[in-house]
């Protein structure tokens, strides 16, 4: 079975299996909050939810059901119980919860942690779990004191009753608590009142991440425990048509090779040996239907569709004739690549499959799918799916896909050999072997008035929909568009009156799945590059437009003139620098940000700066949210610069860092982070400073060079 | 068999003697905190301390190592407390998901070592063969001066909280 028939499998047979499966993933867009009543999970003598438990000795410990990819989730979601707990941050512990419905995120219906949702959607399920908490506490000292619960107080994890000078710790008032009923209504607190919430708190688990103590499942040790390496096809989609191990089974150490449906698997007693075996394999490849797969054939088919008519996702006004009345139009096509998410530590998993039950060790962000997709392996059902959710070496969506591919290997390999078995992927096979950002091609063309406003917009985009024949299709596509493809283009801020988005569904070739912003990716990049195009076309300055596009927009507006104000905008450079722009909203938050640019003698792009603005609503944790904007500048950085997956013969071209470059230290730029004060409910932070940055880079380009990039990652011999 | 000292300690490995340190280290003798990040020397994520210079241990052939000193993130600093990179890196909130944190920290310590007082530029020549793809080159950079005034003696000062700036009408 290979990728593409696990997929198939996914949509014939999972859905069945599981029953009602995905009640509700959604990505890029929302459902109403439904967060059902929480069944008692946590063990220990005060256990009120499934999100904390208080021991007698004082112990407070919060499990987290999202997965700690770097984004900070296991300090900032704590923060939220602690805060309504009333209880002392320093006393906080923090555990990975186990994997089932308690989990389930809120907004998505599933155990799973992606498009930056995660503060978002627990912002009042783990405040009330904590305040909730609290009131029992206070009830079981109002008991035992005899007194009434509204004469108590509580502060740094003690009730007090002040009228008579007595007090309990929480650890102390533990056991009776636990015999009390707890509300369901409780009343949060005013956040002017938050003592931990806003303020500025080092990740919990940082210490265990510089003593190397942090375990990763890459790290994990099992006794009896033995290591898989796979070979997976070269072509994506391709199968094992036979092969021959006796050269593999001759490496001492080399315990078995087994076929599984996405390629043919080593175990041995190491990794090193699994994966002298795996060389040593001889395997006659059937490449399937991507054999004669050809990224750059590909982008040609791209842009003959990109000139047909496509399934209209916005239609605002009448862009025909807004254009045929404009003063001047403008006309560009771009282009981005494939790419891979290329997190630091290459997938892997460990399994251990027994008669009943199986347990996975995963650094994984979508444990529903790993219990399903488990359970269909196995024959299991998904409860009997233990899914034991370790750090993650980096995520960026490649650890949430439909077939949970890395998961799904490690249970097939370990599926009746009684022995934990831990399956690792190849840098070369997590980048050349997965899935993908797809490809994209956007046509545009835009009408200016004689005063330089632009009077029309129209937009056509070409690529891989993300959900097309899978089960997301519900979910993620409306009259055949994938909102995904369309985020960030369609229902543009600004207040342009004709405006058509078009959007075509690419041949379904490659398995591409969500990146760090999922559509914004590109349309980022286009869509306030092509502004900038706009802009210039019409003789306005690239901010001011924006400005006079934005003036019903003020959470747009303000984090546009902070980004501008704090990065001189408009105020002189050195010789051989120039500034670019862009803003853009996703995830519910607002990020603009200002890039400073030169190029060096050989044509190289230097980004010397990049000053950003972010309003996300309250800032649980400011120094983690300007931590997410540094690490999503940088990762929009090396796609800016560098990042390109090409396809030959079905084959990816690139495999590892030499070829998929990433930014290196001493190209990197000087990033300085601005907040805006905000009482607004908390957005999203993993994401949403990536959008902006290509297109700040490239128009700053345009600026220094008057060449237009329009195709990513940046080379100035393409600018036109 | 191959005899290795690591941390202080020696050891006899039962391994092809071609095997790369990073494996030795990580699947016999669970030494875990170095991590397998590309395999060719590209990203750093191995990097560990032989005779104390910073190496990349998965290009590092375990039998090229016997007899010498080699010194992994679980053996930086004696017990369970900390070198002052790693002082600096807590103070600085450096890591994101951490993979490659023991990787940077090696390489930081190595330069630290020889030269407590580095420029710009020879902080970017020591670290720019350790990739982050959580970004925190940054910091990374802020760390490696505020251990190297620790080591120096000099006081340091604590990070500045971060405050969020205006507010938009509602």
């Amino acid at each position: 079975m290979s990728q593409t028939s696990r997929n198939n499998l996914d949509r014939r047979g999972f859905l069945k299996v599981t029953g009602a499966a995905a009640s509700g993933l959604v990505l890029g867009f929302y459902v109403p909050e439904r967060f059902g009543p929480i069944t008692v999970r946590a063990a220990g003598p005060f256990a009120p939810n499934a999100f904390l438990r208080i021991l007698p000795d004082d112990t407070i410990t919060v499990l987290v059901g999202k997965s700690e990819m770097g984004q900070g989730v296991y300090t900032a979601l704590p923060m939220m119980v602690a805060e309504e707990l009333d209880c002392d941050w320093g006393r906080v512990k923090v555990e990975s919860s186990p994997a089932g419905p308690e989990y389930y995120d809120p907004m998505m219906g599933e155990q799973t942690t992606g498009g930056s949702t995660s503060v978002m959607s627990s912002w009042e399920p783990l405040r009330k779990a904590g305040a909730s908490a609290r009131a029992v506490l206070v009830d079981a000292a109002a008991q035992t004191w005899g007194v009434a619960p509204g004469s108590l107080r509580t502060e740094k994890g003690r009730v007090y009753h002040d009228a008579s000078g007595r007090s309990a710790s929480y650890g102390e008032l533990s056991a009776k608590a636990a015999t009390l009923p707890v509300p369901a209504d409780v009343v949060l607190k005013d956040p002017k009142d938050f003592k931990i919430i806003g303020t500025n708190v080092k990740r919990v688990e940082g210490r265990d991440k510089v003593t190397g103590k942090a375990e990763f499942s890459i790290d994990v040790r099992l006794p009896g425990m033995l290591t898989a390496v796979v070979a997976h096809p070269p072509v994506c989609g391709g199968t094992a048509k036979s092969f021959d191990a006796s050269k593999a089974m001759a490496v001492a150490g080399v315990v078995k090779v087994k076929p599984i449906s996405t390629g043919v698997a080593v175990i041995a007693k190491d990794f090193w040996t699994a994966r002298t075996g795996r060389e040593a394999l001889e395997i006659v490849w059937d490449d399937g239907p991507n054999g004669a797969l050809d990224s750059a054939e590909m982008r040609e088919q791209y842009r003959k569709l990109a000139s047909e008519p496509g399934l209209v996702a916005e239609n605002e006004g009448d862009a025909e004739k807004g254009m045929a009345s404009a003063a001047k139009t403008v006309e560009a096509v771009y282009e981005v690549p494939y790419l891979a998410h290329a997190p630091m530590e290459p997938l892997n998993a460990v399994a251990h499959v027994q008669a009943d039950r199986c347990d996975i060790w995963a650094g994984t962000q979508y444990q529903t799918m790993d219990q399903r997709v488990g359970a269909a392996i196995t024959g299991l059902a998904p409860e009997q799916i233990y899914v034991h959710t370790t750090l993650l070496g980096g995520g960026f969506g490649r650890r949430a896909n439909i077939t949970s591919d890395f998961v799904a290997d490690a249970v097939e390999v370990a599926k009746g050999e009684n022995v934990p078995i831990k399956t690792i992927w190849t840098r070369e096979e997590d980048i050349q072997c997965g899935y993908f950002r797809p490809m994209f091609v956007h046509k545009l063309k835009a009408g200016v008035d004689a005063a330089g406003m632009p009077t029309a917009w129209h937009q056509r985009m070409v690529g891989q929909s993300l959900a097309q024949g899978t089960f997301l299709e519900p979910f993620m596509m409306k009259d055949g568009i994938d909102m995904s493809s369309v985020e960030g283009a369609a229902h543009m801020p600004y207040a342009i009156p004709n405006r058509r988005v078009e959007s075509h569904n690419a041949p379904r070739t490659l398995s591409v799945l969500w990146w760090r912003s999922v559509g914004h990716t590109h349309t980022g990049f286009v869509n306030e590059s092509f502004l900038d195009e706009v802009a210039h076309a019409g003789g306005k300055d690239p901010y001011e437009l924006r400005r006079q596009l934005l003036q019903n927009e003020p959470r747009h507006l303000a984090v546009l003139e902070l980004a501008a104000e704090k990065g001189e905008w408009g105020k002189p450079l050195a010789q051989g620098r120039a500034r670019g722009i862009a803003v853009r909203k996703s995830f519910e938050s607002y990020v603009a940000e200002v890039a400073e640019v030169s190029l060096e003698g050989d044509g190289e792009v230097r980004v010397h700066r990049v000053v950003c603005a972010v309003d996300c609503g309250i800032t649980v944790n400011p120094w983690n949210v300007v931590a997410q904007m540094e690490s999503a500048i940088v990762y929009g950085l090396t796609a800016a610069l560098y990042s390109e997956l090409t396809v030959k013969k079905g084959r990816v071209q690139q495999s590892n860092f030499h070829d998929y470059p990433v930014l290196r230290m001493d190209r990197m730029p000087k990033i300085e982070v601005h907040l805006v004060k905000s009482s607004e409910k908390p957005t999203g932070v993993g994401e949403p400073g990536v959008p902006p940055l290509a297109a700040a880079v490239a128009n700053a380009l345009f600026a220094l060079t008057g060449k237009r990039v329009r195709k990513l990652p940046i080379k100035m011999s393409e600018a036109v | 068999m191959v005899a290795i000292t690591v941390n202080g300690k020696r050891h006899d490995v039962d391994v092809e003697p071609s095997t790369p340190l990073l494996w030795v280290l990580r699947d016999s003798l669970g030494l875990t905190g170095t991590k397998y990040g590309c395999g060719i020397a590209q990203c750093g994520a191995c990097t560990v301390h032989i005779d104390g210079t910073a190496t990349r241990s998965c290009v590092t052939p375990v039998s090229t190592v016997e007899g010498q000193a080699i010194v992994t993130i679980e053996g930086l600093a004696p017990g369970d407390g900390l070198h002052p990179v790693q002082q600096a890196w807590l103070e600085e909130d450096v890591v994101q998901c951490g993979y490659c944190q023991s990787g940077q920290i090696m390489s930081a310590a190595d330069l630290l070592s020889s030269n407590q007082n580095p420029s710009d530029a020879e902080i970017d020549a020591a670290m720019s063969g350790n990739i982050c793809r959580c970004g925190t080159y940054g910091r990374i950079k802020c760390a490696i001066e505020r251990a190297a005034k620790m080591l120096r003696g000099e006081p340091t000062q604590p990070v500045q909280p971060v405050e969020p700036v205006g507010e938009v009408a509602p």
